[in-house]
């Protein structure tokens, strides 16, 4: 392995701490009822939607392995089982598991 | 120092059947299965999640030290897609403020910022008194980070077991969890916009930039639903 394990360690938590440090600076300024902060929340729930789907769609490691379509269902299966448990979570998170190993040794 | 009446409190609202718990557990267990597969001793693993304990970073680190990435290179890389931590802290930390509180601890509190603990505590945060909200928020993100910690020790040492399927299994629950989230978060015109926009231009801007869509599409997105939500605001 090229560089020290450590370093790379310290480096990326140095590159996440930043955010949230800076985020701390910024939200002296913020009042809770300003528009300002009504901004950083659609920010901050569009940026992890941006996320999640490329999570979804083009994912790196293990996931980039199962076809589209086959993440797509599971996803989708799995949101309906939330949204008819009224948002139970443990239910479609431990399903979901299940449902792709299932569906990836299978198919 | 910490009120511990509101610390425990919060820690304990990791119960529950809206927890992330599970999402958070078989997320880190997959990186703890994938930091042993690559080298890592468990010493190394559980440092990096416990200073790094953000998903998206981890992962890229990972696949950094397999491609042999720069310092440099895995700065920006982890940078860019952990930025979304900076809205998030915005939207968040002004809702915990009191003048009690010395400046110091909202410094080491944001190390809690992830979305597990974020969202518990943008549910519940009414209900707690303003003057201990930093102190709930800190018992709520340490039990979030004890969960990942655990578990990434637990996924290094049955990494050996795990299979192909077993590890594409765990590494859908992420996102399956974030969906659910992220729909049951779109209680109005602003935020359904907001959550809609932030994937469809997330995609879109992947085309143009893979490493940057997840920023520029989430602040175009955001920035629009923003402004048409104000609107709609404006005209009803």
């Amino acid at each position: 392995m090229a560089i020290n394990i450590v370093l790379a360690i310290l480096v990326t938590s140095l590159a996440t701490y930043i955010s949230r440090f800076f985020g701390v600076i910024t939200s002296k300024k913020i009042k809770e009822n300003s528009k300002i902060f009504k901004w950083f929340n659609c920010l901050a729930y569009s940026t992890l939607s941006a996320l999640l789907a490329r999570l979804v769609i083009f994912p790196a490691g293990a996931l980039a392995e199962v076809d589209y379509l086959t993440r797509f269902i599971v996803v989708f299966i799995c949101l309906m089982i939330f949204i008819i448990s009224k948002k139970n979570f443990v239910y479609p998170t431990v399903l979901s598991a299940l449902l792709l190993a299932f569906l990836s040794s299978n198919f | 120092m910490v009120n511990t009446k509101y610390f425990l409190k919060g820690f304990i609202s990791i119960k529950g059947t809206d927890s992330p718990a599970i999402a958070l557990a078989a997320s880190f267990i997959a990186i703890g299965a994938l930091f042993k597969n690559i080298g890592l001793n468990i010493q190394e693993s559980i440092f990096s999640t416990l200073l790094t304990y953000a998903l998206p970073g981890s992962l890229i680190m990972a696949e950094s030290l397999i491609v042999g990435a720069s310092l440099l290179n895995i700065f920006l890389a982890v940078w860019l897609v952990n930025a979304r931590l900076y809205p998030m802290t915005v939207s968040l930390f002004p809702l915990l403020t009191h003048k009690s509180q010395p400046r110091l601890k909202y410094y080491l509190a944001c190390h809690f910022i992830a979305v597990s603990a974020w969202l518990i505590m943008k549910e519940n945060y009414k209900s707690v008194e303003r003057r201990y909200r930093l102190d709930f928020w800190i018992g709520v993100g340490t039990a979030n980070l004890l969960v990942a910690v655990s578990a990434t020790v637990f996924g290094f040492s049955i990494a050996d077991h795990l299979n192909k399927d077993m590890m594409i299994g765990l590494a859908i629950v992420n996102p399956v969890y974030f969906t659910c989230v992220m729909v049951s978060a779109m209680k109005t015109i602003q935020m359904s916009l907001a959550v809609i926009l932030g994937s469809v231009f997330g995609i879109l801007f992947y085309f143009v930039s893979p490493e940057w869509c997840i920023l520029v599409g989430g602040f175009t997105a955001g920035t629009l639903a923003f402004f048409i939500g104000e609107l709609k605001w404006q005209l009803t």
